[in-house]
């Protein structure tokens, strides 16, 4: 299966180009960290607890500034299995994020995941607006061998999940995954269509383990965090589904949404194949971040 | 919102300057420290946020302030000039052959762009300025991308040319210029799929067509929304297939879409039209100006300047 494409050891020699730990030493990271689309807040923060912990633990080298630099965003990062109570229990997972971004592409990679793992998975199409929407994840539901639920163009989504629902019930399905209509947070309207869709899971389906996963472009820059922020406002996310990174994009903005709004990554979407979505895992994550040297020169 | 106050800080760091009469490079250094953070803000590039710091200081240290204005708005003066240069100072429209002659324009650019909408929208312009266009369905990978295509074609009376998902997107170009040949169309649109800019075999793809076919008209379709790797993303479609002009879309958000400046600086090629909703009439022209404002935070900055 497919890795990101950018996971190098290029850390070293950022590191050890520097001989002690000085003022170009430290804008030579931000500089990275402001290239993989942290933003300056986020980055500015870590630097600064770079700083106070170098001088607390009397650090020299650059070499142990990198471990430490590393070390605590990996911390950060880092999820445990319990992110993925979800896929144990009788679930329901919302799939909502911007135009675009990989919902209906995420949403048939997962469903290929359960099913592989011998689960009953339906797909409730509530994506009644964009043209094909419908028969795009149709096709997914295909690819994966799972049933989908779907309505007219231009029916009410909140009535094709509540169908959904219906169904999921009756077909005695172990996770039901919805698919919605790319909007951008800043469409009241849009966000209150979304709204309504929460409540109607919220009240027919109590019974179901709750999942609300925002998906976010990985080359999307500094907006992802006003993306967070507004869908979180609507509705509790639960994680993110960071895709595109088998690009050059760094997707380094989801630190900053993890850092100021603590909603964790939970998968990549590392490619167009049914395969190419994977558990996030801090490590890689960072060391990609680090990567920016190579492709540079 | 942070960048509202970008005008009120350079006013704040000029504050106690209010009556030198020339900037100093330390004036001009302290100001442009925020201009800095407002632009990395917006997502500009960080090679180009530098070299364009660097222009403005140039350019800025040792200027009169003219009477009628602080020093905070000299450099704000400076700086949005400076902008508009970069983004082109003039809005731009997509080169047709004369109506007797087929222009044949392909879209490309990464996956959910807006290239498939964006090719609706502008087919629509077409047809209303009294053109005739046909558009081709070469996404032969994403599911229902011809039936995306054909559904938002129909929605703008507009033919789509379309042969499955078993042909070659380079003889499916050809097949559609000839029935366009054939049937009195004059303007022929390639959809193409969503690539990332390091994926040789797509990328191979979309030059095969160029060299098959006379593609007068190659556009990337990039969302406003897009980071850092905007510079990469822009830079590599131009030089491995060219591009002749850019649609940023999605700019009916509440990016500030500093990705436009990067565009500009890493291909210096023209932003054609922005897009401005899914609707298909949500397709606007692009002004430097205003994108550079934008780009700022400073909706204000041509009334701030004037006002002085
Ligand atoms: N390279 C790459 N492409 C992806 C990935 N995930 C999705 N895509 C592509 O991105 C494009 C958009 O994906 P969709 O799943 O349609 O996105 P969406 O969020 O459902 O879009 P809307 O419903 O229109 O808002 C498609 O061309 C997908 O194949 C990924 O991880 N890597
Ligand atoms: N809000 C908004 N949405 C847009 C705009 N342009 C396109 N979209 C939406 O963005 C999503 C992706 O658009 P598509 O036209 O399918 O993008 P694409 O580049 O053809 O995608 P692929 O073929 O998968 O690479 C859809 O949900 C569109 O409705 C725009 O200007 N504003
Ligand atoms: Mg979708
Ligand atoms: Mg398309």
């Amino acid at each position: 299966s497919k890795t990101r494409n950018n996971i190098v050891s290029g850390i070293d020699s950022i590191f050890s180009g520097f001989s002690s730990i000085d003022d170009d030493f430290y804008e030579e990271i931000e500089e990275i960290l402001v290239m993989g689309d942290l933003g300056i807040n986020a980055t500015t923060a870590i630097i600064e607890d770079l700083k106070k912990k170098v001088k607390e633990n009397r650090i020299k080298e650059p070499k142990e500034c990198k471990a430490l630099l590393i070390k605590s965003i990996k911390e950060q990062m880092d999820i445990g299995e319990a992110a993925y109570e979800f896929e144990n229990r009788q679930s329901v997972v919302l799939v909502i994020g911007v135009n675009g971004v990989g919902k209906t592409t995420s949403v048939g990679k997962l469903a290929g995941k359960l099913k592989d793992q011998g689960k009953k998975v339906v797909l409730a199409a509530a994506d009644t607006f964009r043209a094909a929407a419908g028969e795009q994840l149709t096709e997914w539901a295909n690819r994966a061998g799972v049933d989908i639920i779907g309505g007219q163009e231009g029916a009410d989504p909140a009535a094709v999940v509540y169908d959904a629902v219906a169904a999921a019930k009756s077909r005695k399905a172990d996770v039901l995954l919805c698919d919605t209509a790319g909007r951008l947070h800043n469409k009241k309207n849009l966000m209150q269509e979304l709204g309504k869709i929460d409540r109607v899971l919220e009240r027919e389906y109590p019974e179901a383990y709750r999942e609300t996963l925002v998906v976010l472009d990985g080359t999307t820059g500094q907006n992802a965090l006003a993306q967070a922020r507004q869908f979180q406002e609507v509705t509790d996310i639960t994680g993110i589904i960071l895709t595109k990174l088998d690009g050059t994009a760094k997707g380094g903005i989801a630190v900053a949404i993890q850092a100021e709004l603590g909603i964790p990554v939970k998968y990549i979407g590392v490619g167009e194949t049914i395969d190419d979505l994977q558990k996030f895992n801090a490590d890689d994550f960072v060391n990609a971040l680090f990567d920016v040297k190579q492709e540079d020169e | 919102m942070a960048f509202e106050s970008l005008s009120e800080k350079l006013q704040n760091v000029f504050k106690n300057l209010r009556s030198k009469g020339r900037l100093t490079e330390d004036d001009v250094k302290a100001a442009l420290k925020e201009v800095k953070m407002a632009l990395l803000e917006a997502d500009v590039s960080f090679k180009v946020v530098k070299e364009f710091i660097k222009a403005v200081q140039d350019r800025a240290v040792g200027q009169d302030v003219m009477s009628s204005l602080t020093p905070g708005q000299m450099v704000i003066k400076i700086v949005n000039e400076e902008m508009v240069r970069l983004m082109g100072s003039e809005t731009t429209e997509i080169k047709l052959k004369p109506s007797n002659e087929i222009t044949v324009i392909m879209m490309a650019g990464l996956q959910g762009a807006g290239k498939t909408t964006t090719i609706a929208k502008i087919a629509g312009k077409l047809k209303s300025k009294g053109r005739k266009p046909l558009l081709a369905a070469c996404d032969i990978y994403r599911p229902a991308a011809i039936q995306q295509l054909q559904i938002n074609g129909q929605k703008q009376g507009v033919e789509v040319f379309a042969m499955g998902t078993s042909h070659k997107p380079v003889n499916i170009v050809k097949a559609a210029v000839e029935h366009a040949g054939k049937n009195g169309f004059n303007v022929v649109i390639i959809d193409t799929a969503g690539r990332l800019h390091i994926d040789e075999d797509m990328m191979n793809e979309l030059i095969e067509i160029k060299e098959n076919v006379n593609v007068d008209q190659t556009i990337l379709v990039v969302d406003a929304m897009t980071g850092q790797d905007a510079v990469n993303v822009a830079g590599m479609f131009n030089d491995k297939v060219g591009i002749d002009g850019v649609v940023l879309t999605k700019l009916d958000g509440d990016t500030r879409g500093g990705a436009a400046l990067s565009i500009r600086a890493v291909t210096g090629k023209p932003i054609l039209y922005i897009g401005m909703g899914e609707k298909l009439s949500d397709l606007e022209q692009f002004y430097p100006d205003r994108m550079a404002s934008r780009i700022l935070g400073m909706g204000d900055i041509l009334t701030l300047i004037e006002k002085a």
